[in-house]
């Protein structure tokens, strides 16, 4: 049994001006101690899956469908109070987007660090032991404790977002754009860090990001999603030695290298659909080069080669 | 791929820099406390040929940003010059009001009072990085640009003005402009809004532009369109571009030259290829190191950051060379080498050709030791010859 297993999850949000299909069908799994890297473009839907793996998808959006089981519960059929309990920050925890830039101005970094550990029961001794443990870990001295969020530079608040992920210790740890803000030399102390705490905790790690080149930082497995859903997904060596969907290979074109040849830079004619209004059938399909007449058919996620999935035409038996 | 035949001349910067003071408060100001600046950009120089695309890169706020509106005279200029070529129909206005072009058609442009410098503005003009907050929502997109237009006095009718603007949208692809003329900014995609600011910048066809990070707001897979326009409108019309990035692989596509900046100063410049194959600044080194380039292989071990620490306050800029603290190069070579552990800490290192068209800030080079120790006046250069 893996560790989590997502299956075809649905998360729509209901705005006055539609549903917003955000998340449509999405399955993956990840084992323990595995690194998974979610790659896609902006508004593709990653950051609504990633909440929706918290169970923490902001009104008026919801989970329509589908399930998320870890250890084989499926905590979408969990009340609140028992994901509180039992799954949120102890199971699986997350670095959301932003949150740097979200630390409460008011409060020590010490105390904001603590704060869950005193809800979860921990005596406040025990706490600042282990908040002290944390904040080391990250690579931090401990007197950034005693110091407000606004004394630090943008590095050094996400090594505090980093540590407050890790205070209920738990199994999985989702990170959302953890490093989108900041300049390359600190990108790389940052991902270098994660590096680190994943082969030293054995943690899982879930990294979200749009930077193909950030995502080959951390990843064992890729799952590429676009307009909602899974597109492709494989090893980090299948998807980048042999990426299968037009939408991975031209996405991969399209980024320059610091090496190599210099190649004409190619693009995606046209923009993503609108979730509210997707395309029938292949969600790629109107900015696709080899879009046939199947492709107005939705095509399913078949597993091309061993353990290396996509959902397109191309490859699926018609 | 990607490169053309540059031309003459058209920009010479030399020592430019741009200083905001801090307020002091008022006791601050009884007490006489020393005056504190933001050293924004600290004393650059460099020159722009015609059609070339001169690329600044560096970590956010070492003052790429303020050098590109110091060229439009949006930030107060603290000292420095810059001289500029104007288009013949500048050239004639501003002679008009008195102003003398030097014999090779150069002009002064930092020390013009803001009435003479209205007719330049014409000449340089700034594309922004961000798509969204860069156009007004008021306005439709026929009007943004009509501005401009009217502003410069282009276009002596409506109809003649529809014209330009409908020949503009064609060149940034936003096809067919009837399509597009008639809508806001919020009804466009990002990738569309930026062609629309693209072509506000270009449509008084300006000698130079200033484009500001203009496609990091981007999805990657929009991105070479943008750059695709850019690159077709300097083939088109001999545009020069201050290509602003902190993405040094799309410099290495895109951009003929490229200067390496840290805190405010320029430490290296050369063929931006030839820089980032063989980064001779210890800076530009770890930068380059710290890229990660899309490998699977990555993952298995640690970036090897050659940098320490992170980038001091603009305010108080190291002494010597500004990169001392953070320099690796530095503490492994100031045990064995007594020029590196005297001249780091305390002689600020001049810009000097270390190679044909290669210029590096550091002492590790054998030559800006030598200029220094020599007594030769410290000078920045960035010629291209
Ligand atoms: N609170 C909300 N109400 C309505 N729609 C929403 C809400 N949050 C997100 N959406 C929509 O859901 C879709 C997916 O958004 P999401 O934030 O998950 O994208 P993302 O892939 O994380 O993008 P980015 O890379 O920009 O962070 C988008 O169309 C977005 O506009
Ligand atoms: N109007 C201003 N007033 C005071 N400081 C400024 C102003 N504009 C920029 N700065 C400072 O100047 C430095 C360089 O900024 P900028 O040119 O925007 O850098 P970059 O574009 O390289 O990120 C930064 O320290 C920034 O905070
Ligand atoms: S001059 Fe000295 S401190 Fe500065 S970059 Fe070179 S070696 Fe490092
Ligand atoms: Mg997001
Ligand atoms: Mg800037």
């Amino acid at each position: 049994m893996a560790l989590l297993e997502v299956e075809n999850l649905k998360t729509y949000f209901y705005t006055l001006r539609g549903v917003v299909r955000a998340v449509d069908g999405v399955s993956l799994t990840l084992e323990k101690g595995e690194t998974l890297g979610i790659v896609g473009e902006s508004g593709c839907g990653k950051s609504t899956l990633a909440w929706s793996l918290l169970r923490l998808v902001p009104p008026p959006g919801r989970i329509v469908d589908g399930s998320i089981r870890i250890d084989g519960q499926d905590i979408t059929k969990m009340s609140e109070s028992e994901v509180r309990r039992k799954i949120r920050w102890r199971r699986i925890s997350m670095i959301f987007q932003g949150a740097m830039n979200a630390l409460n101005p008011v409060y020590k970094v010490g105390e904001q660090i603590i704060e869950p550990m005193l809800l979860h029961g921990y005596s406040k001794k025990e706490a600042m032991e282990k908040a002290a443990e944390l904040i080391k870990a990250v690579g931090l001295p401990t007197s950034i404790l005693d110091r407000y969020p606004h004394e630090l530079s943008g590095g050094q608040k996400q090594r505090v977002v980093i540590a407050m992920s890790l205070v209920l210790d738990p199994d999985i740890v989702i990170a959302d754009e953890p490093t989108t803000a900041l300049d390359v030399v600190v990108q790389a102390q940052i991902l270098n860090l994660m590096k680190k705490l994943h082969w030293e905790r054995k943690m899982s790690i879930i990294l979200i990001t749009h930077d193909l080149g950030v995502v080959t930082e951390l990843s064992e497995k890729i799952a590429v999603m676009y307009a909602g859903k899974i597109v492709e997904f494989g090893t980090a060596d299948q998807i980048f030695q042999n990426p299968l969907h037009p939408y991975t290979q031209a996405l991969i074109r399209a980024v320059p290298r610091l090496k190599g040849d210099i190649h004409k830079l190619e693009y995606i004619p046209g923009s993503p659909p609108d979730l509210r209004n997707p395309p029938p059938g292949c969600r790629f399909a109107p900015r696709c080069k080899m879009a046939f007449e199947m492709c107005d058919k939705e095509p399913p996620l078949i597993e091309h080669e061993k353990g290396h999935y996509v959902a397109c035409w191309l490859y699926a038996k018609r | 791929m990607y490169r053309v035949e540059l031309g003459e001349e058209i920009l010479k910067v030399q020592d430019l820099k741009v200083w905001f003071p801090l307020k002091r408060g008022v006791i601050g100001t009884i007490l006489g406390k020393p005056r504190l600046f933001v050293h924004a950009v600290d004393g650059i120089s460099f020159n722009l040929r015609r059609r070339e695309i001169f690329c600044l890169v560096g970590e956010s706020g070492c003052g790429k940003t303020t050098t590109g509106k110091a060229l439009l005279r949006l930030v107060p200029i603290y000292s420095g010059k810059a001289y500029f070529k104007p288009r013949k129909e500048t050239l004639a206005k501003l002679e008009n009001m008195g102003v003398t072009p030097d014999e090779n058609g150069f002009v002064e442009i930092f020390g013009l009072p803001e009435k003479k410098f209205k007719p330049l503005r014409r000449d340089i003009q700034m594309i922004y990085q961000d798509p969204y907050g860069s156009l007004n929502p008021r306005f439709r997109i026929k009007d943004i640009l009509e501005e401009v237009l009217i502003v410069h006095k282009i276009g002596e009718t409506k109809e003649e003005r529809l014209d330009i603007i409908e020949r503009v949208l064609e060149m940034v692809k936003l096809t067919p402009p009837s399509e597009f003329i008639n809508r806001f900014p919020h009804q466009l995609s990002g990738g569309q809004r930026q062609r629309v600011a693209i072509a506000r910048a270009i449509i008084a066809n300006p000698s130079i532009i200033v484009a500001d990070e203009p496609v990091s707001m981007l999805d990657v897979s929009i991105r070479a369109e943008i750059l695709e326009v850019l690159l077709n409108l300097r083939k088109l019309l001999d545009t020069s571009y201050i290509f602003i990035t902190h993405d040094l692989a799309i410099a290495r596509y895109i951009c003929d030259r490229i200067a390496v900046m840290y805190l405010g100063k320029i430490v290296e410049l050369g063929d931006a290829r030839d820089v980032i194959a063989d980064p001779l600044h210890p800076y530009t080194e770890a930068l380059i190191a710290a890229i990660p380039d899309p490998d699977p292989e990555n993952r298995k071990k640690l970036r090897d950051l050659k940098i320490k620490g992170e980038v001091p306050s603009p305010i108080f800029i190291p002494p010597g060379c500004r990169f001392h603290p953070r320099c690796v190069y530095y503490d492994q070579a100031k045990e064995r080498d007594r020029d590196i552990r005297d001249l780091c800490p305390s002689v600020e290192p001049p810009l000097a050709e270390v190679k044909p068209g290669r210029y590096v800030a550091c002492y590790k080079h054998e030559i800006v030791r030598q200029l220094v120790k020599s007594g030769v006046a410290p000078t920045q250069t960035g010629s291209s010859q």
